[in-house]
């Protein structure tokens, strides 16, 4: 099976600012890939690269088996997409989101209507199906734009800091839900700041200076480095850093 | 140094409740965290502190003067950096740095020794905008901005939210060696493993103080044996091991799992194996903060 | 005293370095007063006139056809009497009429003077100025003519009467229009919105939390607003004089007083706005619909107050920029001096004091 993204020197370049510089890797089906680097290391280039949102200044890329040159368009249909900042609706109501979302990606009628009641199941929110989406502790606002963002069973979804502030367990429950979505072949591209979550993933990779710095599964890169865990694997490839400003 | 004696808050009326009965006393010269989720009631106790908002029931001090009474007072002796706190965008680093001085009725002369460790790691780029700057390096501003008029209380509310591991770890040495200024500091984060760093921490959820004690003095009071259980097969490891009838709690920590037991430990081994999970691994471990959070939390 | 200064400076950095709505600050009181200018210089030709001539003698109808060869007017008909006048009027067939008396030949041949009426539909005032204005140069010209002619002074005078509107609201009022309209959005918009900016920044708790009195933080948010809207007035009073021909007759040092006055009562709203509203978008709207609309509506430029219903007119009494509109319509229009605007700069005054307390009261010295 051929990977789903797979990119060959992918550089951006802003004038004289080479944001990411030659990034070569593969990320196969069902993997769930985090995708860490310290700020300002060109993360969130390479991701606006890969979402289609932004053409690269040289090298190849294709995501889901489209150009990320040519074929934006067909990207963007193939992939879910969520960040820190939910692209949920306040003012709409749960089931009013999962309905718009799946409206967007042309969804029938009736395959909405499945949708939405099978969400609202899995997510065990049936009773809030009609509650406005800023009434929802921000835990489940969480998990509820995951499962908008792969309404559409995207081959591949990028999620940008999703977990940032809530608490343990509740961060748990939204890895429950990540690893159900790769068990169920949907590729997760993941960046984010708990260094735990890291560990979570099948492998990850580290940008600094806009380069990879490394990439590999974690326990390999815990015995590569001789780190007891993951942030301090982070923080050997990363203190060094000369790209202190975004 | 900082006092809370049963306070309370709520928001609309009422409405909405923030922080009930916390009591919670930090001592001089102690570097405190409040450890906690968003929505826990961090910010309310910041902002009832620093004099921002005033509380429905119980009585607060800071440096022996009640945040009601006393607020004028108070303002002009605390340094303050709130969560969203993000500088003026369109000021250069320096102008920023001066124009808070100045506010506070200093220069930046007069209390440079206090900022300059941290100063001198952005002012290379002292000309550039705040609005221009990476997260860590806007932090270390806000410190900068926060510690320039010599505060003998130090408010910093979630200062390394979203900010990467490397800056957080510079973050929490420069805490260090401000304590040792004799600075009392009092820091929230979300982020469980930066509470070994505090002298005390409390931990706090939905309104209310789980625990106050030590790091070590939590993870000490942590009641059962945990297990760290391992395979190659996390995600379904996850799944049978809660399966496993005798499991208690079983979360996923890294690339293990840690497990607390009802009953005997020492059959889930032979059990995942049945599973076929056959190098599956398990030993004694001691908890983590986090450990002890999510026991505090299903508790 | 420093501290205050270093603020206020702060506040003009924001300023400067927010380009694009510098740019609109400017740009909007210039292009309103630009397209206006272009609106007023677009000659009127072939204006529908008609003629009523009950002297009937060979002055009236050398003027007649001058007036009928020009390129302004197109005389419609000649009526015999002036009872039709009114219908043609309301028909709109016409825009103006012009009356020569019975005795007009008589008057001239034996005084030397004459008088002869127009009657120009001022319902589009800017209209019945400009053809009004062309006829009493034709008749000037005439006058001369006759003069030359007849080797004494002859003097035709034209007695201009305004029909439907006969305080021609419209063409000079649309200046002190656009000034009060602009020194309030500028002033109440810019002044919420910079204060709502600390708020959204998470600045505002830090200020809060500082020493800094907060007197000195709406002193120093109010400073580099006052500053803009001051060299905007003098942009507008600038443009109009070039384009417009509008300069101010009265005195400039008293215009400019007034309008500082009605400045800082605006910017007082500004500062009440700010303190309820939560978003930049909040404040925005809020300057927007709650003090454009009244601006436009109850200043008494665009619609006439006394046409108003009373409860209407009652309202507009208590929009600040009602008063400052008749200020400068006085002072700048009509050359008038302190005398004939002392009562509205009182109630300017007023407004403006009991605002700006207000709104130090409930300036808030915390959150919530």
């Amino acid at each position: 099976m051929p990977p789903v993204i797979s990119t060959n020197q992918l550089t951006k370049r802003f004038g004289q600012f080479v944001a990411a510089n030659e990034l070569t890797f593969q990320v196969e089906k069902g993997e769930i890939f985090g995708f860490l680097g310290a700020n300002g290391a060109g993360k969130t280039t390479a991701m606006r690269m890969l979402c289609g949102l932004s053409i690269p200044s040289s090298g190849k890329a294709t995501v889901a088996g489209f150009d990320v040159y040519t074929q934006t368009e067909k990207i963007k249909q193939n992939i879910g997409y969520m960040s820190q900042k939910f692209s949920l609706y306040d003012d709409l109501t749960v089931a009013e989101n999962i309905r718009f979302y799946a409206g967007i990606y042309g969804m029938s009628k009736q395959a909405i209507k499945a949708k939405t009641t099978e969400l609202l199941q899995e997510l065990q929110l049936e009773k809030e199906a009609k509650t406005l989406v800023k009434a929802l502790p921000l835990g489940w606002k969480q998990k509820l734009a995951f499962s908008v963002a792969i309404v559409h069973n995207p081959d591949i979804v990028f999620l940008d800091e999703p977990t940032g502030g809530v608490d343990p367990v509740t961060r748990r429950q939204f890895w429950d839900l990540i690893y159900a979505a790769s068990d169920k072949g949907v590729t997760v591209f993941v960046t984010t700041h708990y260094m735990d979550e890291a560990e979570y993933c099948n492998r990850v990779s580290i940008m600094v200076d806009g380069v990879i710095a490394a990439l590999d599964s974690p326990a390999n890169l815990k015995q590569q480095f001789n780190a007891a865990n993951m942030e301090d694997v982070f923080y050997e490839l990363a203190r060094n850093a000369k790209r202190k400003a975004d | 140094m900082i006092n809370l004696t049963n306070i309370k808050k709520s928001y609309n009326k009422g409405q909405i409740p923030a922080v009930s009965n916390i009591n919670l006393s930090v001592d001089r010269g102690e570097l405190f965290g409040l450890i906690g989720p968003d929505g826990a009631g961090k910010t309310t106790l910041f902002r009832i502190l620093t004099t921002l908002l005033l509380p429905d029931e119980g009585s607060a001090t800071v440096d022996g003067l009640d945040v009601v009474k006393d607020y004028a007072r108070i303002r002009s002796r605390v340094g303050y950096m709130p969560g969203r706190f993000s500088l003026y965008q369109d000021l250069t680093i320096e102008e920023n740095l001066n124009f808070f001085a100045t506010v506070f009725g200093t220069t930046i002369k007069e209390n440079y020794h206090l900022i300059e460790e941290i100063y001198q790691q952005i002012e290379p780029f002292k000309d550039r905008r705040a609005g221009k700057l990476s997260g860590g390096m806007k932090q270390k501003l806000a410190l900068c901005c926060a510690l320039i008029h010599k505060p003998t209380v130090l408010f910093l509310d979630e200062p390394t939210t979203g900010v990467d591991v490397v800056s957080r770890k510079e973050f929490w040495d420069m805490l260090q060696r401000l304590k040792q200024e004799g600075i009392t500091i009092l820091v929230s984060t979300p982020y469980m493993d930066e509470a070994n760093r505090c002298d005390r921490i409390a931990l706090i959820q939905k309104g209310s103080i789980l625990s106050i004690d030590t790091p070590k003095g939590i993870v000490d009071a942590f009641p059962q044996n945990l297990y760290a259980v391992r395979s190659t097969k996390t995600h379904q490891l996850l799944r049978d091991v809660r399966e496993y009838p005798d499991t208690d709690s079983c979360f996923a920590f890294g690339e293990s799992l840690h497990v607390t037991f009802k009953g005997d430990p020492q059959p889930l081994i032979p059990y995942l194996n049945k599973k076929g999970q056959t190098d599956a691994t398990m030993e004694k471990i001691a908890p983590g903060i986090e450990d002890c959070f999510i026991h505090l939390l299903n508790n | 005293m420093r501290q205050l200064i270093t603020f206020i400076r702060k506040e003009f950095l924001h300023v400067l370095r927010d380009r694009k709505t510098l740019l609109m600050l400017f740009g909007l009181p210039i292009a309103q007063i630009v397209l206006f200018g272009f609106a007023l210089s677009n000659e009127i030709k072939n204006s529908r006139i008609a003629v009523v001539d009950y002297s009937k003698d060979p002055t009236t109808t050398r003027l007649i056809s001058k007036i009928a060869a020009s390129d302004y007017f197109d005389i419609q008909r000649s009526l015999a009497s002036a009872d039709q006048l009114h219908t043609a009027f309301k028909k709109g067939d016409i825009k103006m009429a012009v009356i020569f008396p019975a005795s007009f030949g008589d008057d001239l041949t034996h005084t030397g003077k004459a008088t002869m009426q127009v009657i120009a539909d001022a319902s589009d005032p800017n209209q019945a100025t400009t053809i009004t204005n062309y006829l009493s140069q034709i008749v000037t010209d005439y006058n001369t003519e006759l003069a030359k002619d007849a080797g004494q002074p002859m003097q035709i005078n034209p007695e201009t009467q305004m029909m439907y509107n006969p305080e021609l609201r419209g063409a000079p009022n649309f200046v002190p229009g656009v000034m009060a309209l602009v020194l309030m959005l500028v002033c109440t918009m810019m002044t919420s919105v910079a204060i709502v900016k600390e708020k959204e920044l998470g600045t505002m708790e830090i200020l809060l939390v500082s020493p800094f009195k907060p007197v000195y933080i709406i002193i120093s948010k109010l400073a580099p607003n006052l500053l803009i809207s001051v060299l905007n007035l003098f942009i507008i009073l600038f443009l109009s004089w070039l384009f417009l021909d509008l300069p101010v007759k009265g005195s400039l040092v008293l215009l400019v007083t007034c309008s500082i006055l009605f400045i800082l009562t605006s910017l007082s709203i500004g500062l009440l706005l700010s303190i309820n509203a939560r978003t930049q978008q909040a404040a925005m709207m809020g300057s927007l619909m709650g003090m454009m609309l009244p601006t436009l509506l109850l200043t008494g430029f665009l619609f006439p107050i006394e046409n108003m219903p009373l409860a209407l007119q009652l309202l507009s009494n208590l929009v600040p920029s009602r008063w400052y509109f008749i200020i400068v319509k006085r002072v700048m229009l009509k050359g008038l001096g302190i005398t004939a605007i002392w009562r509205e700069m009182l109630i300017l005054t007023g407004m403006c004091i009991l605002l700006f307390t207000i709104s130090l009261k409930k300036f808030k010295i915390r959150l919530q």
